[in-house]
């Protein structure tokens, strides 16, 4: 009896520990929430009244508008470079007949790996000589790199289940290859490339090292505008825009979380048939 | 009807090729040469494919990095802002180290200066030559602006006087045994001064006890980083297990709790712990408020702040992996244990920890990685005295345009990276590391 006494307290314990941790990881991201509706300029409760002042000062401000376009653009461009790099490397690593794959693997996705600051300081140092620091197109190829590892894993990860035979089946049965690809492939590794393509947009969309070695001031992004806010003083209108970055992070999780779903009932669906 | 042409099409590939192919093994059967000259026709377009991605990484990733690694050795300001000089000095070599130069040197160096291309170059000698040892900026600055303007009765005297007139340490041994040791081309400088050392006349030494700053600063980077992905460990081990065999409401509570701060951006969540954290925070409010302490705890802007904010931001790292490990251990595995009487302990042990160890390696050391170059979080929550090796590097590279010092502290960083990044791919594989099977 006291056995199973120990063991019920043994995983009443272990599920306090994960509500503790839910709370160490949520509560925080939450608990700023309100405070960028606060009507004062305090970062502290209780707030004194209720007001949209802090949102409308970050929508109507220049600096503000103008680091949100230039991280969007920056975002959405190395998004598509990444993606379509990323993804020609993954269906080669799904043919399983590249010499030396995991050297080759290793290779791609050390930009993942490696210290943002080490990236940084090289493309401090290559970007100078091209003439590329301080533009926009320094920054749209810095990301991308950083990006591609991204989508190379999430797209491969999409390929993994996936018989390459059915490509020889449809070349049997007439298709050409850009068509076998686009009515076989394609639909099996479409959530891959959109859960790939939406991480290489969160990886340009929040990244702040490379930016502050190879960005000048009129490359000022999102992530910029915030580090310099909080270095400088944290007003309210951070919490604002932290609360709108919380809310991408939400829509970007349930999308993912949608397609990594679907994917497994195709996947189900595919293996009862 | 495709069958019959296929197989047309098959053996005509195999005999046109089996008798237009001298390399391929000696071997009659046409369909095998066949087989092979296709699987070589394959392997080219998967590397065609493969070509785009590999082309840019190496051109905007490796080469970059290679850059800095010859940033780190590279040292041509001398040679820029006294080309002649130098090479009076290695044609003319003093008879040893002691000895002043020959007077064709003198004549050189001043005409070096009399000729300076421009005074940022001059100016970029002065600031090289000073991490030699420091005064030697005034030296050379002054002497620059001295040789700015003609000087009066240029006959009178040699070029050793008028420079030694100028500053008396252009006639002293030790100025050009320090000028000789930082002209050349390359240098071993940063690279010695990242690890505490400095050359001497009498080999590489350490430098000074008072400015030993750079191997600390690299054992204080590990440090953090090994407690941190320590702590990631421990926090995170019992927590993927518990992602695994909880019940689905409560599934979905710890899966939000790890990707939700996942997604959202790291400036935002470094903003809510310094909201959260500081004096007036909501922490030390509701303590002071339930009478647990009586003046607010500083937990923000010191290492408790940077090691709160660090795991925060990679338990994630360390979790996922474990998820991944633990969620395809079949749960009878530890029922079979116990049933044949083993202890839970012993069962954990014996049973589930072997078989999560890919799980443990891949996350700990990934999360070491990340966190041994951490820049920005250290900078906003901790104080002067956390900043690790990123932040130097940025300082080096932004602050004081010191490139060289900047490269060799990155050579160090990568060094630790790549023994662990390589340790981790030789123990649990590539293919883990980046979460495929």
């Amino acid at each position: 009896m006291n056995h199973f006494i120990q063991a019920y307290l043994a995983r009443k314990a272990h599920v306090l520990f994960g509500l503790l941790m839910s709370i160490f990881m949520i509560a925080p991201l939450l608990a700023v929430v309100p405070i960028s509706f606060s009507s004062g300029t305090f970062l502290s409760y209780p707030l004194p009244g209720l007001s949209l002042q802090w949102y409308e000062r970050v929508f109507t401000s220049g600096p503000w508008m103008q680091a949100l376009s230039n991280s969007l653009w920056v975002g959405i461009a190395s998004t598509l470079l990444a993606t379509l790099l990323g993804t020609l490397a993954a269906l080669a690593f799904a043919r399983r007949n590249l010499p030396a794959a995991s050297g080759m693997l290793g290779l791609l996705i050390s930009p993942m790996i490696f210290p943002p600051v080490i990236s940084g300081l090289g493309m401090y140092f290559l970007f100078g000589k091209l003439g590329l620091t301080g533009t926009l197109f320094g920054l749209i190829l810095a990301h991308t790199v950083l990006a591609t590892p991204f989508v190379l894993i999430s797209v491969a990860a999409s390929l993994q289940g996936f018989d390459m035979t059915l490509l020889k089946a449809a070349a049997m049965s007439g298709a050409s290859p850009v068509r076998a690809f686009a009515g076989i492939a394609l639909p099996i590794i479409a959530p891959g490339v959109i859960s790939g393509a939406l991480f290489a947009f969160m990886t340009s969309f929040d990244e702040i090292v490379v930016v502050l070695f190879i960005g000048g001031p009129s490359q000022r992004t999102l992530p910029r505008q915030m580090f310099d806010g909080i270095r400088d003083t944290i007003d309210p209108s951070i919490l604002a825009m932290s609360t709108l970055l919380l809310l991408v992070g939400i829509v970007g999780l349930m999308t993912t979380t949608w397609l990594t779903l679907r994917a497994q009932r195709n996947a189900r669906q595919l293996k009862e048939q | 009807m495709t069958e019959a042409r296929f197989e047309y099409g098959f053996i005509k590939v195999g005999f046109t090729m089996s008798v237009s192919s001298i390399d391929a093994p000696a071997c009659v059967d046409t369909l095998a040469v066949a087989h092979y000259q296709s699987s070589r026709r394959k392997r080219w377009v998967s590397m065609l494919l493969l070509l785009p991605l590999l082309a840019y990484t190496c051109v905007f990733f490796a080469l970059p990095i290679g850059m800095m690694f010859y940033r780190a050795v590279s040292n041509p300001e001398l040679l820029q802002a006294f080309p002649t000089a130098i090479r009076t000095m290695v044609d003319e070599p003093a008879k040893d180290s002691t000895a002043l130069p020959t007077d064709r040197v003198f004549d050189a160096l001043e005409q070096d200066f009399i000729n300076a291309p421009s005074n940022a170059v001059i100016g970029e000698a002065a600031r090289r030559l000073n991490y030699e040892n420091s005064g030697y900026r005034f030296l050379v600055m002054n002497t620059a602006r001295t040789y700015r303007t003609p000087l009066a009765n240029p006959e009178s005297q040699s070029a050793r006087e008028r420079l030694a007139a100028i500053d008396e340490r252009w006639i002293s041994p030790q100025v050009w045994e320090d000028f000789r040791r930082a002209s050349p081309a390359y240098t071993p400088y940063y690279l010695l001064a990242a690890l505490d050392l400095k050359q001497t006349d009498q080999g590489v030494a350490p430098v000074e006890e008072s400015q030993r700053v750079y191997l600390d600063l690299t054992f204080k980077t590990l440090k953090i980083a090994l407690i941190v992905s320590l702590l990631c460990l421990l926090l995170g081990f019992p927590f993927a297990a518990l992602m695994v065999k909880a019940s689905p409401a409560l599934q979905v509570l710890l899966f939000l709790a790890v990707m939700l701060p996942f997604w959202t951006s790291l400036l935002a969540r470094t903003t809510a712990w310094i909201v959260v954290l500081q004096d007036k925070g909501i922490v030390n409010t509701l303590l002071l408020r339930f009478g647990l302490i009586d003046h607010p705890l500083p937990m923000i802007f010191n290492l408790s702040g940077v090691y709160i904010v660090m795991v925060h931001i990679l338990l994630p790292f360390s979790v996922l992996p474990l998820y991944n490990v633990m969620k395809n251990i079949p749960p009878h595995f530890m029922r079979a244990s116990a049933s044949l009487g083993a202890h839970p302990i012993r069962g954990f042990m014996q049973v589930y920890l072997p078989l999560t160890l890919t799980g443990i390696g891949s996350g700990t050391l990934l999360t070491f990685i990340v966190a041994a170059g951490y820049y920005v979080t250290p900078t906003l929550v901790g104080s002067a005295r956390e900043q690790m090796l990123g932040y130097f590097i940025a300082f080096y590279t932004n602050t004081t345009v010191n490139w060289g010092m900047a490269s060799a502290l990155g050579l160090v960083l990568i060094s630790c990276v790549m023994v662990i990044y390589l340790l981790a791919a030789r123990l649990v594989g590539i293919r883990q590391i980046a979460g495929l099977r």
